[in-house]
């Protein structure tokens, strides 16, 4: 039990001192752009596919399970508007991170942690060239830009889906459906939930590089920094937006 | 019993200060895990050492003690006459871009092509080169190691002894005055281990490098070496040229040339 605890402790030091690092290698010149713009492309560009099927049935599902209850009531006039609001508060941005964390966190994992066995990374080392800063930092930037952009983009998607799935029932115009969509949204519905993504892309990404960069000798480490990296992803997410909804709830 | 036989190094070498100076180099993993235990180790401008030494002996621990990949317990490293231990990596580096080092399994960046592999190094540190003469230093070099068709090539591609060949070119457009090759032949046919060996010798008449070269392949070592060291017990056990240590007294020294 006190091993256990004292391998929490380590690798609460171990994590807080990579974090550190970053945010003095973020700041230093010279700067890996050319990297990092790469990084964005494949961290967000390639994720968009995933993330609009995802997104789109989300919206769609969402409207068809939540239809039956609000029929009942006879309040279905609200379901644009409540699709809209459980999508955009909750529901997008926790089920992208989470897609996310299984594509990126795990590659990101896999990749540095081949690299780190192979010697690849001891190589840049020797030859003068900080793998830190073109690695990881470049990395983790992207995944905090890539994933709330991500996130807004699975929000459209699945309204657009809800869209959809209003009409599998009813018969409702794309305007008059957008238009009840942005009656029941306010500024303190996007903001909030907008801000916590930047968070679940700065532990997505640095979780996936956390896990590589310290990956021991030996291939079997590759994959346990893989899927170290997705489940630790996954659930440093939960417990974001468990802080994030009581801040949210605290001070709006 | 330490054996330490007269070296036929030129008096003009002997009298220079060597270029790595290694004394009493300590380095353990965990508290019972020795690896070094006072490594002595000179080797002069120009000189190609050997390390021989059974597996685990802390040959290639020895040579990353030299570019600052491990970092040493106790003991001085020299190189070009500055001390490496106490520098910080902005000073390490600049070290570094005078040192090449190969690696066992060549370590090419898998997600590059050859060529991305050469620019990426050449373009860090050759800042003021246009595109036109990055490419004329990576052809330049590739055809060096005989390699100028492969410039497209992603390292999956290629076969052991090329990446092999690949990586030195690598670690050769940096022009470097040092080179530290850690088992340059391992897991080659005798064919291509000769090729390389061949290719290191090539490179230090043209270039005038240095080189410690870690290596269980005896050929390779006869080729090569200037002189050869053997370690064991974390210690340098035996130094001499190939045909003093082949004719060695000691029969565990004899025991490597057999």
């Amino acid at each position: 039990m006190i091993i256990y605890f004292k391998n929490v402790f380590n690798d609460v030091g171990t994590v807080t001192e990579f974090a550190s690092k970053f945010f003095k290698e973020v700041f230093t010149p010279p700067y890996e752009f050319k990297e990092f713009i790469k990084q964005c492309y494949v961290i967000g560009y390639k994720s968009l596919p995933l993330v609009a099927i995802t997104g789109f049935i989300m919206g769609l599902v969402l409207t068809l399970q939540s239809r039956p209850t609000l029929a009942k009531f006879g309040a279905e006039s609200w379901l644009p508007g409540m699709v809209a609001l459980s999508l955009i508060r909750e529901i997008a941005p926790v089920i992208t991170a989470l897609i996310c964390a299984g594509k990126i966190s795990s590659g990101i994992g896999a990749e540095l942690g081949s690299m780190k066995v192979t010697e690849q990374i001891d190589a840049m080392e020797v030859a003068a060239i900080n793998p830190f800063k073109y690695l990881v930092v470049t990395r983790i930037l992207a995944t905090t830009l890539m994933i709330p952009l991500l996130v807004i983009f699975a929000d459209g998607i699945g309204i657009l889906g809800g869209f959809i799935g209003v009409n599998m029932h009813g018969d409702i115009t794309l305007v008059r459906y957008i238009s009840k969509v942005f009656e029941s949204l306010s500024f303190l519905d996007i903001v909030p939930a907008t801000i916590k993504t930047f968070f679940f892309g700065f532990f997505i990404g640095m979780i996936g590089c956390y896990k590589g960069f310290t990956a021991e000798n030996g291939t079997e480490s590759v994959g346990k920094a893989a899927n170290s990296a997705v489940v630790t992803a996954s659930l440093t997410i939960f417990i974001i937006d468990m802080l994030a909804v009581q801040l949210t709830d605290l001070f709006f | 019993m330490q054996e330490l036989i007269n070296l036929e190094i030129p008096v003009a070498q002997h009298l220079q200060a060597p270029i790595i100076e290694i004394k009493g180099l300590f380095k353990a993993f965990g508290k019972n895990n020795p690896i070094l235990k006072g490594v002595n180790l000179s080797v002069h401008k120009g000189e190609d050492v050997v390390v021989l030494g059974k597996s685990g002996s802390g040959k290639s621990i020895t040579i990353k003690c030299i570019v600052g990949l491990v970092q040493a317990d106790k003991g001085e490293i020299k190189v070009f006459g500055q001390e490496i231990l106490d520098m910080n990596t902005g000073q390490l580096n600049e070290i570094r871009v005078r040192i090449g080092f190969l690696f066992q399994n060549s370590a090419l960046y898998d997600s590059m092509t050859v060529r991305q592999n050469l620019a990426f190094t050449l373009q860090r540190h050759a800042k003021d080169l246009n595109d036109e003469e990055v490419e004329k230093e990576i052809i330049e070099v590739l055809e060096s190691v005989g390699l100028a068709e492969a410039i497209h090539k992603m390292p999956s591609e290629l076969s052991g002894g090329m990446r092999k060949r690949i990586a030195l070119a690598r670690t050769l457009i940096l022009k470097p005055e040092i080179i530290l090759y850690d088992e340059p032949t391992t897991g080659l046919d005798t064919i291509t281990s000769r090729e390389i060996s061949e290719l290191i010798l090539n490179i230090k008449k043209k270039n005038n490098t240095t080189s410690i070269i870690i290596t269980h392949d005896m050929a390779c070592a006869k080729l090569t070496a200037d002189r050869i060291v053997i370690l064991k017990d974390g210690v340098i056990h035996a130094e001499g040229s190939y045909t003093e240590l082949e004719n060695s007294k000691d029969e565990w020294v004899r025991s490597f040339f057999i």
